[in-house]
């Protein structure tokens, strides 16, 4: 298995050096994949705001100019006057170079922006993602060994009633009772935002601050992704049960927790694994509604915001960011599902 | 049951077999209690949206008209309170029921038939061709809906429309990848072979062969696909990208966010809504769950 873990076709001096070579073209196979996603990304990206109906210098400036000239300094600030391909090869060559456009709104570079906004979503998305893997993968797991029981019954039906629900509702509920106060519930937390104005920023306070404005926001997005792990790992850790070679294990003597605990669970932990690393790649998109309803200036934040205005050129550039998330988040649950299964390297 | 006097037509025969296996997809069906559950609030939900204008009047929609006071919480002339324009929020809510339930459909329609379409081809076809297909529902998959959503949303216009288009056009990945896989194991089967060699063409054996078989998959996908879509539309609307002149559950919930509804304590213009996108979606996904173990025997243990 370790030697696997290397990937350097070069090396073949190794115990396995055909089953290195074969992960070798896996990888080259799924990095090719992840180029091509990407490329495709940058085309719809391009085209969406420029080959819709009318002109793009009124649409993307919707309202805002009175007269020909502005248009026409606009048209020229953004390059529409070229021809359509001269624009892409111009478009290309800036997103690469991290030029993702300037704000409309905010009049400073939409790239710095992003990298402005992308520390409270990774900070929010990241503490839900790894709470919500722990206690979703424990309550899969405990539902499918007590399949039918009452245990089972109430948790399957419970993390199918999260799934049913809308987070960012489940977030409303958690203000208008914890937070704003509802009867006897006293409202402990705050109501939004990242920070309390009167905190100086680098203190331990500090940190204690952000820890207590982001809980009730973490609570939220952790109930709302936990619901697919458990159901996962349940469905997954149900289909292992019922393998032969559990059967084998038990035939050998082996007692039934150490069955569960060294043979079903790392085999149904695969299909949980691919998920968790998929939706690492919605870190981005993930927090939009909460962010929202919690006021917490993250990219999501950002991208609501601008749909008032609307600022194009952030809806583009958070529309690239997470595209490209979640791509590379694809390319990881794909490669790491290639040295945990090696089945799959065809 | 074989005492027909006179023969038979193939028609006639398929129509008998088809009953068949209907009525024991439903004796199968009945048998599944969450299923039979969520198709009862389903029925409940989906009568309340046809017979809207005989429950409640259709003038109760009007801002203009409205008989209430700001925020009134619930009494006897309002069961369910007033919203933040003096509107009943019960004739608001099953009016919404309308919205959601058909911009849900909508959306399903579209996603189901990109998605078919695209899994049966790319299982059907070899080489290139299927390779292209395929290469293109992995382009879909990995956009980020959201984000997409509200870039498409921002560009073509807030209409239901357009909410339906974009959940359709960005949901259908996985349906695709479900029908392509289930299509790549007929493919395999001998009684294909049999056809083929008896002189069946591609669209034959696709449509007569390969259809019928994915069929009861599809329609257990679509089930659990309306619900991502009504959840979908809600979450849209309430990010202000539906139709601004129509009342949804999303959209009556973007209204209570807008007028603060949760820091003025009035619970009644926030709980209702989302309790019925709950209990919408969670019907559906049950009774998509007992479709899919009753189709998919891998399953059936469970």
């Amino acid at each position: 298995m370790s030697a696997t873990l290397t990937s350097s076709p070069g090396a073949a001096t190794g115990s396995a050096p055909a089953a290195r070579q074969s992960y070798a073209r896996y990888v080259g196979g799924r990095l090719l994949g992840a180029l091509g996603s990407l490329a495709f990304v940058l085309v719809v990206n391009f085209f969406l705001f420029r080959v819709l109906p009318g002109d793009p210098a009124r649409t993307l400036g919707r309202g805002r100019f009175r007269t020909e000239e502005q248009l026409e300094q606009f048209r020229a600030t953004y390059g529409l006057t070229e021809p359509l391909p001269q624009q892409f090869v111009t478009f290309l060559q800036n997103t690469l170079t991290g030029d993702l456009g300037i704000s409309l709104r905010y009049r400073v570079p939409v790239a710095d922006l992003i990298l402005d906004r992308l520390w409270p979503t990774l900070l929010l998305v990241g503490t839900s993602m790894l709470l919500a893997t722990v206690i979703g993968v424990y309550l899969g797991m405990i539902s499918a060994w007590n399949r039918g029981r009452p245990v089972d019954r109430v948790w399957t039906n419970s993390t199918l009633t999260l799934y049913s629900m809308p987070e960012w509702w489940l977030g409303l509920l958690l203000i208008a009772t914890v937070a704003v106060g509802a009867g006897p519930i006293p409202g402990i937390f705050p109501t939004g935002g990242l920070n309390s104005v009167d905190v100086d920023p680098g203190t331990f306070d500090y940190v204690l601050d952000t820890a207590w404005h982001l809980t009730l926001p973490v609570i939220t997005l952790t109930l709302a992704y936990l619901a697919d792990y458990a159901l996962i790992m349940r469905s997954s850790l149900l289909d292992e049960l019922g393998e032969d070679y559990l059967v084998t294990a038990r035939a050998k003597g082996l007692r039934d927790i150490a069955v569960r605990r060294h043979h079903a669970v790392p085999n149904a932990l695969l299909p949980t694994t691919t998920l968790v690393a998929l939706n690492l790649g919605f870190v981005v998109s993930g927090a939009i509604t909460i962010e929202t309803i919690f006021s917490i200036p993250g990219l999501g934040l950002l991208a609501t915001e601008a749909l008032s205005i609307p600022d194009y050129w952030v809806l583009q550039g958070t529309f690239l960011v997470a595209s490209a998330a979640v791509i590379l988040a694809n390319l990881l649950a794909n490669l790491l599902y290639g040295v945990l299964d090696p089945r799959v390297r065809t | 049951m074989s005492s027909a006097s006179a023969p038979l037509s193939a028609r006639q025969i398929a129509r008998r077999r088809r009953g068949r296996a209907l009525r024991r997809t439903w004796a199968e069906f009945r048998r599944h209690r969450s299923g039979v559950v969520g198709l009862v609030v389903l029925t409940a939900f989906v009568l309340m949206a046809v017979f809207a204008s005989l429950l409640v009047d259709p003038e109760g929609l009007e801002v203009t008209k409205a008989t209430g006071g700001v925020l009134e919480g619930p009494s006897g002339q309002f069961p369910l309170g007033t919203d933040d324009n003096g509107r009943s929020v019960l004739t608001l809510l099953i009016y919404g029921a309308r919205i959601s339930l058909f911009v849900g459909l909508l959306a399903t329609a579209i996603s189901m038939v990109i998605g078919t379409l695209m899994g049966l081809m790319s299982g059907f076809f070899e080489g290139w061709p299927s390779a292209i297909l395929f290469r293109v529902t992995e382009w879909f998959l990995v956009i980020p809906f959201l984000p997409l959503a509200l870039v498409l949303a921002s560009v073509l216009g807030r209409s239901l429309w357009n909410i339906a288009l974009v959940i359709g056009v960005t949901s259908w990945p996985g349906t695709a990848l479900l029908i392509r896989s289930q299509t790549l194991s007929i493919k395999e089967r001998p009684y294909l072979d049999r056809a083929r060699v008896l002189g069946a063409g591609r669209w034959h054996l696709m449509s007569r062969h390969i259809l019928p078989n994915v069929m009861p998959m599809v329609l257990a996908n679509t089930t659990l696909t309306v619900a991502i879509a009504i959840l979908t539309e809600t979450t849209l609307s309430f990010l202000g990208l539906g139709d601004p002149t129509r009342v949804s559950w999303g959209s009556m919930l973007e209204d209570a966010f807008t007028v603060g509804a949760m820091t003025t304590g009035a619970w009644w213009f926030i709980v209702p809504p989302g309790v019925c996108v709950v209990l919408v979606v969670l019907a559906f996904t049950l009774v998509g769950q007992s479709l899919e173990e009753i189709f998919n025997p891998r399953l059936r243990r469970r």
